[in-house]
């Protein structure tokens, strides 16, 4: 495997089963050094499994990766000081305040910067003196990333951060990250379920399904490459020809409405070949998007006289 | 700052695209004039809370199209040309305004006439406040 001087991670055929089951299987990954990477999938699709053997902390069946240019099998505490990782599990103490959290995690990292420590806290509106199992879910997890935070890890590994957060504090999460990209070498790498946070502060994505990668890009690229054309014709649509990159094709009594991952001008042409009455792209939101391609693939029939009738 | 920008999440307008969007609005109705500064990358980026990187492809957009420039040390502005989209293009974006125009004000069942009316009042408006600063340098 190359080692590029430019990625943070690296992962080649990295694969693991429970059981006979694969749970993430021939992931090639490749995260450069500096961007805000969203790692998307729906629940169970590897996520969390994925991010414990980059962490070294779950060996692998077979394959292998490097994070910041070490062998995930073999990371030193050294390495492991470099890399912040935030996990929902996160070890806190509740009977410790606020501070004494901090003072007690800074042992533990040769690099400490107690005023990022105390600026986070402060902008999630916490009190050094309250005892943390007095904090909120927000709140908690406000300290938890001032935590992971204070040490200046140059990699940043947050396995899904906004889960259970109220709107303000998911807010106040994405603004810390944001914040965090004034160091331009600082990677964030991120799972997540809220695209809206994602489309926010994400250059890079990776889509996992059902323990397979199927899609790693830039944000912009993901959104360009996923279309949707709506059709009228006089009655009902014909049948459909294949169409190479088909996620969806949506049909009411006189509408098509098809959803592909290809270029948009050759989509038109072969949706033209149907010579529908009007033609015309659909914009999709990230959300959309995403769904479109997650989602189930196929024909769908949604006939409205149908339902009419029934009524 | 002369202009306030707002971006929305899960819209079908890419952010970058709301911005350059919002930034040719404030330029065509004067909002922003020409020599305006515009806030650095990073600072927009905190104040929207988005990627700066998405900051930085609206502003390098809108600095290929010849609306704003980058003046070494001291920040981003509005440039004096004022010609942003061709013709075609132009008419294009017109096209389907009117059309969201006259299909809204049917719904609400506007006559034809109310509606050439109003569209004359709001013009004559537009004139006045405008004045004649409309030069083309």
């Amino acid at each position: 495997m190359i080692i590029n001087e430019d990625s943070v991670i690296q992962t080649c055929g990295l694969t693991k089963y429970f059981g006979t089951k694969p749970a993430v299987y021939e992931l090639n990954l490749d995260v450069p050094r500096g961007c805000v990477f969203a790692f998307l999938g729906r629940n169970g699709s590897g996520k969390t499994t994925t991010i414990r053997m980059l962490m070294g902390l779950l060996p692998p069946t077979r394959g292998g990766g490097t994070i910041l240019g070490r062998d995930i099998r073999a990371l030193t505490p050294e390495i492991r000081s470099r890399i912040g990782y935030l996990t929902e599990e996160h070890q806190l103490y509740g009977w410790m305040t606020v501070r004494e959290s901090g003072e007690f995690q800074s042992r533990f990292f040769p690099k400490w910067n107690d005023k990022i420590f105390r600026g986070v806290v402060g902008h999630f509106g916490l009190k050094p003196t309250a005892k943390v199992k007095d904090l909120s879910r927000g709140e908690r997890a406000g300290l938890c990333l001032a935590l992971t935070l204070a040490p200046e890890p140059e990699l940043l590994m947050l396995d899904d951060p906004g889960l259970g957060l109220d709107p303000v504090a998911r807010r106040t999460l994405v603004e810390s990250m944001i914040y965090l990209t004034r160091k331009s070498d600082r990677t964030i790498f991120f799972s997540s379920h809220n695209l809206s946070d994602v489309e926010r502060v994400a250059d890079y994505l990776a889509v996992f399904d059902r323990s397979i990668l199927r899609a790693c890009c830039p944000l912009e690229n993901f959104r360009d490459s996923i279309r949707q054309m709506r059709l009228r014709f006089v009655g009902p649509p014909p049948a459909l020809p294949p169409i190479p990159g088909l996620l969806q094709a949506i049909r009411t009594d006189n509408e098509l409405r098809v959803t592909c991952v290809q270029n948009a001008g050759e989509m038109e042409k072969t949706l033209r070949s149907l010579a529908p009455l009007e033609i015309e792209p659909v914009p999709l939101s990230l959300e959309d998007a995403f769904i479109s391609y997650l989602g189930e693939r196929g024909e769908k029939t949604f006939i409205l006289s149908e339902l009419e009738a029934q009524a | 700052m002369p202009a306030a920008f707002h971006i929305s999440t899960g819209s079908n307008t890419p952010i970058y695209q709301q911005i350059t969007e919002q930034v040719r609005l404030a330029v065509t109705t004067g909002r922003l004039q020409v020599g305006d500064q515009l806030p650095s990358v990073r600072a927009l980026a905190e104040e929207l809370v988005v990627n700066p990187n998405t900051v930085a492809r609206a502003y390098g957009e809108l600095m290929r199209e010849g609306l704003l420039e980058s003046r070494a040390g001291r920040g981003v502005f509005i440039t004096p040309k004022r010609k942003i989209y061709s013709r075609a293009e132009g008419w294009r974006r017109l096209e389907s305004l009117l059309h969201a125009l006259i299909g809204e004000a049917m719904i609400l069942d506007f006559t034809p006439e109310e509606l050439r009316e109003a569209f004359e009042d709001k013009l004559s408006q537009w004139k006045h406040s405008k004045g004649g600063d409309h030069d083309h340098k």
